[in-house]
């Protein structure tokens, strides 16, 4: 597959993958350190003429909650969250996600963040997009070191929720059934690549369809519409992919999330 | 009656070597300045607990030798990278970790607002999160028919260490949006806050502020930091200083370097 000539961004690709991916609901929520999964919330509230409701934590504007931190979990606890994303440091064929530590639990050899709140969020809402730029089989191993949310439960759990989908720079993989299918390679990417450079088994159809390049519109929206509102919540993505430049007052309002570093 | 209006040191007094200390996520209003006092102090085995989350208040206490156990959910530095002392005390086993998950958190403290020894929470069954903490159980619903649901014991700190807009001299302390204050110092058998100003009157004479204002009933000390969250940002007052923060990731990133820090924006007391 030859590299088409770019007229868009990998990060307007994956915003417009990931838009899709929402689909028609209610209320997205947007955790920590998500640029990429902000905008293409933001792009389907575009789309959607103001729904789905969109909840970027992190935000001050684009952000309703007034009862503190725990109303985003009380909301997905009642089934109020319809889409929510979670990435990880490792990300298993199985759906599991490691946000912990790899090697030894004890005496880990690399130590992440932490869980946040995906040993719960994973659970409840009922649609979990895993996104994780990084496609490399350090990232998507066989099985994770730590469990920090499992990708399945076992029937007599309460779990309404769980992953549909992981999306990365090379391809679109969905979930069911406590599997990956690969659904689409992106444009300049092949399946050999992708088989390569994924430490866990996956399905595949016959023939792989490439994802769709974003629709002029869709990169109109992105540009004139969605960047300067992300540019709230993420300056520097904003600047970096957008060109966007930040009013001095917000510059610094509210601390800017980045991806995963190991 | 009123909750006396201290000096910064003065109103750190409660917290003592050993105690159960909880402290606010990175964007609620961070007490820095009072972070800062804590560590010329040399105050010891903390065990802290950050409601749910934290970036540079916990990786400056755990650098600085402070705590014995931290609970939480995550600690990092956002876009500035991972929270170098949290992950170095991590890797050498310098301090005890529980890991926890944010609405574990918020419901532990929820359960000792209401005086109730634990909380359930659904989630968790089959990770490691729940596998690795002995003192959280997975019961049978009473109410349900074969419901596996996990239950957290009460987290009833000894303090709350908060920071805020502004204080009235009655001890009421507007803390806005941010309820997450609130279940703290509820919780909390004791409350500390530092504030930027003092404001004239008493906040629950206004309504419309009265909304968002903590009861100085559960409020023990106050004093007045201004700019006290900073390096980090206090919502709708001031944002993150972002070129102090990537100067702190650079510092803090070897041993030395991190006490080089301590010794410039920490022992020596700074105007900010």
């Amino acid at each position: 597959m030859n590299a088409a000539p770019r007229e868009f961004r990998s990060e307007e690709l994956l915003a417009d993958v990931i838009a899709r991916l929402i689909g028609d609901v209610r209320h997205v929520a947007v955790g920590n350190a998500s640029p990429i999964p902000a905008t293409a919330a933001l792009l389907a509230r575009e789309r959607g003429h103001g729904r789905p409701y969109v909840s970027l934590l992190q935000s001050r504007k684009h952000n309703f909650f007034t009862d503190g931190a725990r109303e985003l979990f009380d909301c997905a606890g009642q089934g109020r969250i319809d889409v929510f994303f979670l990435s990880g440091g490792q990300i298993d064929g199985q759906g599991n996600v490691n946000l912990v530590s790899t090697g030894d639990y004890a005496h880990p050899k690399v130590r992440f963040p932490g869980s946040f709140g995906s040993a719960y969020l994973y659970y409840v809402v009922p649609k979990v997009i895993l996104f994780r730029v990084e496609h490399s089989r350090r990232t998507l191993v066989p099985q994770v070191d730590f469990i920090s949310a499992p990708g399945t439960s076992s029937p007599e759990v309460y779990r309404p929720g769980g992953p549909i989908a992981l999306v990365t720079n090379r391809c679109l993989f969905s979930f069911a059934a406590g599997r990956f299918t690969l659904a689409s390679v992106h444009p300049g990417h092949t399946v050999a690549e992708v088989i390569e450079h994924t430490g866990f088994e996956f399905e595949r159809p016959e023939t792989v369809p490439e994802t769709p390049a974003p629709s002029p519109k869709t990169l109109k929206l992105l540009r004139e519409t969605v960047a300067p509102q992300l540019a709230e919540v993420y300056p520097q993505f904003a600047a970096q992919v957008f060109g966007i430049s930040v009013p001095s007052p917000e510059r610094g309002r509210v601390r800017v999330g980045v991806a995963w570093r190991y | 009656m009123s909750a006396p209006l201290q000096s910064l040191d003065d109103a750190l007094t409660l917290i003592t070597d050993g105690c159960l200390l909880v402290v606010p996520r990175e964007v609620s209003g961070v007490p820095m300045a009072a972070t800062r006092a804590l560590i010329r102090r040399g105050v010891k085995r903390l065990h802290l607990v950050a409601l749910p989350t934290s970036s540079l208040q916990a990786d400056l206490l755990i650098g600085a030798g402070c705590v014995e156990t931290l609970e939480t959910s995550a600690v990092s530095l956002g876009e500035f990278g991972p929270a170098p002392r949290f992950t170095a005390a991590i890797t050498s086993g310098a301090i005890k970790m529980k890991d926890a998950t944010c609405p574990a958190l918020h419901a532990a403290l929820q359960a000792a607002e209401k005086g109730v020894p634990f909380m359930p929470l659904r989630g968790l069954i089959g990770s490691d999160v729940l596998a690795y903490r002995d003192d959280w159980k997975v019961i049978d619903s009473p109410f349900g028919n074969s419901d596996p649901i996990v239950l957290l014991p009460a987290i009833r700190p000894d303090v709350a260490l908060i920071h805020a807009p502004m204080a009235d001299r009655f001890g009421n302390i507007w803390i806005g949006r941010q309820r997450e204050l609130a279940t703290m110092a509820h919780a909390a058998v004791r409350a500390v806050a530092t504030v930027e100003k003092i404001h004239d009157g008493n906040l629950l004479d206004d309504p419309v502020l009265a909304a968002g204002t903590l009861p100085g009933f559960y409020v023990e000390s106050i004093a007045v930091a201004e700019r006290g969250a900073w390096p980090l940002g206090l919502p709708d007052h001031y944002g993150v200083d972002a070129e102090h923060l990537a100067e702190y990731a650079r510092m803090a990133a070897t041993a030395e370097g991190f006490a080089e820090y301590l010794e410039r924006y920490v022992y020596e007391r700074r105007a900010a």
